[in-house]
This record gives C-alpha cells, sequence and structure tokens, in this order.
C-alpha cells in the first residue's frame, strides 16, 4: 500500500509540475506537429502510400517528440537539489522510477492523443476503424518508451550533454519496440485486425515492455545511490 | 542506545580516499558538530549518512539500521546544500508529496501544522518560485520536520540561512534533541553549531582527527579544535 | 611477466594468421558457387563471434563490478567492448565487400545486416556515456548498467528481426566444393581462423587493459598533484 502510495505520489508530482509549466508538452507537441507538417513534402499527401507509411510516420514523430519530455523527467528534480531530497526519502528506487515512467507515459500519451487526430484530418485517414486496439498497442509502445527513457534520464541526469545523450542512447535500444509500433499501426489505421501473421509483433512489445521494466526497476537503486 | 554507528568506512572516488578508516558511535539524543576545512569530506560522510551514497568500504548505522533500507530513511530528515523543495508547486504541495513519499500517516494535518509553525500558512497556495529567499528556506526547513524524524542530518544548515530561519531551525533542533532525537550537523559556524553541541567530530583530508565531548573551552575558543588537531597541531 | 606472456600469444597470433592466410590463399580450391571471395568468409564470421563474446565479457563484468565495486571489472568491461567494437566492425565491412561481389549491393536493410548496424550503435552509445562522465566512480557504475541494458537490448534486436524475412545466407555454412556437403578443409580452416581471431582478441584486450591501467595511474598522479598544488 505504502509502495504504492508512493508511486503515485511521485508520478501526480511530475504530471502536477509539467501541467503547470507545460516547458516539455509545448515544445514537444509543437515539434510533432511540425514534423507531421513536413512529411506532406516527402510523399504525396493524397497517395496510397502515405497510409502503408502512416505507422513509420507517426511513431518517427513519437519518437523524436517523446524525447523532448524524457529528456525534462529527471532534469526535473536538478534545480534545487530535489533529486538527493527525493533519494534521501522513504522511497525505493523502483516505486520512484515507476512513478516517473508513469508520468511521462502520461505526457507522450497526451502528444499522441493530439497528434492521432491531427494525422487524420492532414491527411484524410479514417484512422478510427480498429480504436481500442490501436490504442492498447498504443499504450504498449508507449510504455516502451517511458522506461526506457526513465531509466536512461536517470543514468545521464548528471551529464553535461544529456539532452544529446538520451536519444543517442535510447533510440537504437527501442528499435525492436519501435518497429512492433509501426507494423500494428499500419495495419490498424488500414482498418484491418490484428491476424496471425502480426500476432508475433505484439507479443515483441510485450516482451519488450516486460523485459526493460524489470531490468530497470533492479537496476534503478544502483544508479541514483552514488 | 547507539543512534549513529560508523565502523572503517572508506569512500573512494576513482583511486581517490575521500574517507579514510572513518570510525565513531554516538548515544541517541546526541547533537554531533562536524567540524572540517573545505574537503576534508563533511559532505561524503553526510552523503552516506543520508543513505544517498554508499561507502565503499565499512558501514554506518542509524536508529541500528543501514540508511539504505526504507524503515530507516523514513526516520532521517536531512537539509542538504539546495532547500530540496519544487519550484513549480505551492507550499502545500511541496509538503504534501513529501508527507506521502515518507508515509505520514495524517499527511494533511501534519502539512497543515508544519505550515503553521513555519510561518507559511498565509502563503500555502503560493508558488516556490515566487517565495523570498527566506520563505524558501522555511518550507525547506518544514519539508525536512513533516515525518518527525528521529534522527536530522543537516550540511551547513546556518552557511545560507536568514536570521529568523536560523532562530528556527535552532528552535527545532533544540525541541527535537529535548525529544530524544539525533542530530548530526557540519558548519562553519563554528559559535552556533557548538552551542548546539553535545559531541565534537572532527575530519581532516578524509581522517578522522578528533571526536569527543563538547567541553566549555570550545564554547570559549570556537577555534580550540582547531587549534589542538587540526592541521597545524 | 604478464607483459611477457601478451607479447608471446600477440606473436603466436600473427604467426597463426600468417600460416593460415597461407593456407586459404595458396591451398584452398575456389568454392562451387561463389568462387574466390568466399574467402573472406573466414574473416567474416569468426571476428563475429569474438565480438559476441567481448559483448558477453563486458556484461558479465559489469555485473560483477555492481556486484563487488572492484575496479578490474571495470578495466575489463571497458576494454571487451572497444575490442568488441572493433570486431563487429570488421565483421561489417567484410559482410558488405562479399555483398557488393556477390549481390551487387554494398547495403541492404535485411534483418541480420540492420541487427548488427544497431548493436554497433548500441556499444558505441557504451564508449560516448564513458567520455561524458568524469567521476571515475559515476562513470564505472552507469557504463556498468548500460553495458548489461545493452546486452539485453542485443538480444532482443537479434530476436525481433529474426522474423523478418531475410536476406542473409542462413546460420547453415555454404561452403562447398561441389558436393552437397561442407568441404572438410575449409570447415576446419573456418575453425583455424576462429581460434585466431579468438587468440587475437584475448591479447588485444590485455594490452587494451594494460593501457586503460597505465591510463588510471596517470589521471590519479594527476588528482593527487592538483591536491598537494
Amino acid at each position: 500500500m505504502t509502495y504504492l502510495n508512493q508511486v503515485f505520489a511521485m508520478a501526480g508530482k511530475d504530471l502536477r509540475s509539467e501541467l503547470r509549466t507545460k516547458e516539455a508538452l509545448n515544445a514537444s507537441l509543437s515539434f510533432a506537429v511540425v514534423i507531421l507538417l513536413l512529411f506532406s513534402f516527402v510523399v504525396d499527401p493524397d497517395s496510397e502510400m502515405l497510409e502503408q507509411m502512416s505507422g513509420g510516420l507517426l511513431w518517427m514523430v513519437f519518437a523524436f517528440s517523446g524525447t523532448l519530455i524524457l529528456n525534462r523527467g529527471f532534469a526535473r528534480e536538478l534545480p534545487n537539489d530535489c533529486l538527493d531530497a527525493l533519494i534521501a526519502s522513504p522511497i525505493p528506487g523502483s516505486a520512484l522510477f515507476l512513478g516517473k515512467a508513469m508520468a511521462n507515459f502520461v505526457l507522450i500519451a497526451i502528444i499522441e492523443a493530439i497528434c492521432f487526430p491531427v494525422f487524420g484530418i492532414l491527411y484524410n485517414l479514417t484512422w478510427t476503424t480498429q480504436l481500442p486496439v490501436l490504442m492498447g498497442v498504443s499504450a504498449l509502445a508507449t510504455w516502451a518508451m517511458a522506461t526506457l527513457g526513465t531509466m536512461f534520464g536517470a543514468l545521464t541526469v548528471n551529464m553535461q550533454l544529456r539532452e544529446l545523450m538520451l536519444p543517442m542512447l535510447i533510440y537504437p535500444m527501442l528499435i525492436p519496440a519501435l518497429m512492433a509500433a509501426m507494423q500494428l499501426t499500419t495495419l490498424l489505421i488500414a482498418g484491418q485486425p490484428i491476424d496471425a501473421e502480426h500476432i508475433i509483433w505484439l507479443r515483441v512489445l510485450v516482451a519488450f515492455d516486460i523485459i526493460f521494466t524489470a531490468l530497470a526497476a533492479v537496476l534503478v537503486e544502483t544508479v541514483l545511490v552514488g | 542506545m547507539t543512534a549513529l554507528q560508523a565502523q572503517g568506512v572508506w569512500k573512494y572516488y576513482g583511486d581517490f580516499a575521500a574517507l579514510q578508516q572513518v570510525g565513531f558511535a554516538f548515544a541517541a539524543g546526541s547533537c554531533v558538530a562536524l567540524l572540517g576545512r573545505n574537503g576534508a569530506g563533511k559532505t561524503t560522510l553526510l552523503r552516506i549518512l543520508a543513505g544517498l551514497s554508499q561507502a565503499s568500504e565499512g558501514g554506518v548505522e542509524i536508529l541500528g539500521g543501514n540508511p539504505r533500507q526504507a524503515a530507516v530513511r523514513s526516520r532521517i530528515g536531512i537539509i542538504g546544500h539546495g532547500i530540496g523543495v519544487y519550484d513549480e508547486l505551492s507550499a502545500e504541495e511541496n509538503l504534501l508529496t513529501f508527507a506521502r513519499l515518507y508515509g505520514v500517516s495524517d499527511a494533511a494535518q501534519a502539512v497543515d501544522h508544519w505550515l503553521e509553525r513555519t510561518d507559511l500558512a498565509r502563503v500555502r497556495r503560493g508558488m516556490a518560485r515566487e517565495f523570498s529567499r527566506g520563505m524558501r528556506q522555511r518550507l525547506a526547513i518544514a519539508r525536512a520536520f513533516i515525518h518527525r524524524p528521529r534522527f536530522l542530518i543537516l550540511d551547513e544548515p546556518f552557511t545560507s540561512l536568514d536570521d529568523r530561519a536560523i532562530a528556527l531551525l535552532q528552535g527545532l533542533l533544540r525541541d527535537a534533541l529535548a525529544d530524544g532525537a539525533t542530530v548530526v550537523l557540519s558548519t562553519h559556524q563554528l559559535k552556533e553549531a557548538l552551542e548546539l553541541a553535545s559531541h565534537v567530530l572532527l575530519l581532516n583530508r578524509g581522517k578522522l582527527a578528533f571526536t569527543g565531548e563538547r567541553t566549555a573551552e570550545m564554547l570559549a575558543n570556537p577555534g580550540w579544535v582547531y587549534q589542538h588537531y587540526g592541521e597545524a597541531a | 611477466m604478464r607483459d611477457k606472456i601478451i607479447f608471446g600469444a600477440g606473436i603466436f597470433a600473427a604467426l597463426y594468421f600468417i600460416r593460415n592466410l597461407y593456407v586459404i590463399l595458396l591451398q584452398l580450391p575456389d568454392e562451387a558457387m561463389q568462387g574466390a571471395v568466399y574467402r573472406i568468409f573466414f574473416f567474416h564470421l569468426p571476428p563475429y563471434f569474438a565480438a559476441v563474446f567481448c559483448f558477453l565479457g563486458a556484461a558479465i563484468a559489469s555485473g560483477m563490478y555492481l556486484k563487488t565495486k572492484r575496479w578490474h571489472y571495470d578495466v575489463f568491461a571497458v576494454s571487451a567492448t572497444e575490442v568488441g567494437l572493433a570486431l563487429a566492425a570488421i565483421n561489417l565491412v567484410t559482410g558488405m565487400i562479399w555483398g557488393r561481389q556477390q549481390w551487387g549491393i554494398w547495403w541492404t536493410w535485411d534483418a541480420r545486416l540492420t541487427s548488427a548496424l544497431i548493436t554497433w550503435l548500441i556499444y558505441l552509445g557504451y564508449l560516448m556515456l564513458r567520455e561524458g562522465i568524469k567521476d571515475p566512480s559515476e562513470r564505472a557504475k552507469n557504463s556498468a548498467v548500460l553495458s548489461i541494458f545493452a546486452f539485453f537490448a542485443v538480444y532482443f534486436t537479434y530476436k525481433a528481426n529474426e522474423w523478418y524475412r531475410t536476406q542473409h545466407p542462413g546460420p547453415v555454412l555454404t561452403i562447398r566444393t561441389g558436393k552437397n556437403t561442407i568441404d572438410p578443409a575449409m570447415q576446419a580452416m573456418l575453425f583455424h581462423n576462429l581460434f585466431a581471431f579468438l587468440l587475437l582478441t584475448v591479447v588485444l584486450v590485455a594490452v587494451r587493459m594494460r593501457l586503460e591501467d597505465s591510463q588510471r595511474a596517470v589521471e590519479s598522479l594527476r588528482r593527487r598533484a592538483h591536491a598537494v598544488a
């Protein structure tokens, strides 16, 4: 009980301060919209091709704009030495990690919730046919980004170049999850259900989330306590 | 009862030994003034006590356990170099967050109490960012005391505080000590610290140079311990 | 003594490579399907295995470092990772040369190639992280955690990529002299060169560790000099 309470206290604190200042959200959202616009110059917006690329395009947008959110995660703790106050408090490292990952998850999900309709409008696509499944897939892939992003945020928090290092480190590692999300999203936007051929990608996402969440929860305490 | 114990503590940064074979023990209710020049290892030692860092060799025990145990940390209060409160949260939200992290049973009531006690009740909904320096410091003090710690770790507490906050903190520390809590504080303000202290611990280049009770001659001459056990001696 | 052993092993590895080259270039016949270019395979697969050993060793040493905080594990982890990166680069480059000759293209986004490139980038990130952290203890600790993550990520990348249709010749060795079986002389050569590469790897890691030790000794002297001054 105490554990969950601590997790939610942590997540609530992060969400409240971000929603109040909206520093990362605004930057991330405008960045996402700009990439969405730029993409109309890459492929003919009216072509069939666009639908076939939709999953790839969207997850590129989320991966890039999500980094702006992930970068803020631990950077928020730097002013006033708040990180020390947190680590000295009785919250276990794994609870701290889960709380922060949850906050990052919600913030990236907000960006996605705005980008999907914007994408649909700009490119005249009906993307809602498989909405519940699409939301499930997005949630799994967003959690993958949130876990790795939070963990590597902790690893790089004391570095001068952390804003460059974080994407450099997490993008290559995220590739399996992003690849799965891209495949599934394209399929779902086209209105098709996840068939036997594609179920494997769902398994990739689930396995990715489980393995890296567990690994991060075990190792984060070592990273935080010097 | 021993509230604080360190045995053969070494701390390396790379191969630089910031602490070398430091050991001591203090009973519950002690107020230990941790003295030493810049770079003597005071902050390193306090970080290990607070569970922010781990000893390379040896170990410390606070209130009978390792500070990396959550149960032990929930009884420790710290004030470090930074104030440790969030600028974009209000005074109330800051205290509530930490009350929940510390598992304080009646969080709302504790927050009310400490806002009163630190004279911040009037501005409870104000953002910490908008506070004056003194108000921020008082908020930091409330943050450190909200869970009624039985063990306090303070790193240079008087250095950055204004007079009002110093008076507040001194009052709180006296109350806590009277209540049987244990205090470790590092400081350059020898006079203020020695008045409170029951014991003195001097570090010199990472080694324990002196440990013992605070005597009357130290009060009369705050530089006494440096003159007798410091580098020059 | 240690230096002499390293030196001796290095000489031995060099002689072994010369011997292998002699056999590969002058004694073994051309392969039935690929002709002469198949010989690059002896310098393609062995470094790959050696690199996998390096990364595995680095991950284990990193775990040991986190457990014991013994300096030596960190020294081993960074040395093994660097050597592993070099070997993985040899694997990539020889593969590209072979692909150019056989498929007519330098690069294709086939599963195994992509995984190999991702692996390379992940471990490059490890070295970049090390560059960016000044405090040696923090550097050792954080890069150890990264190394463990990297190994899992690489494993996962390979697993995920396996489900993609692949253009790469399968893990089954395709070196034949005519009939449908693997030529025993060629297969033996593969193991000879694998052994040579593993020996080279051990020597390189040992040399790199020696270098790292000296580098740290210099750093420590410099810090001490600053402390005095």
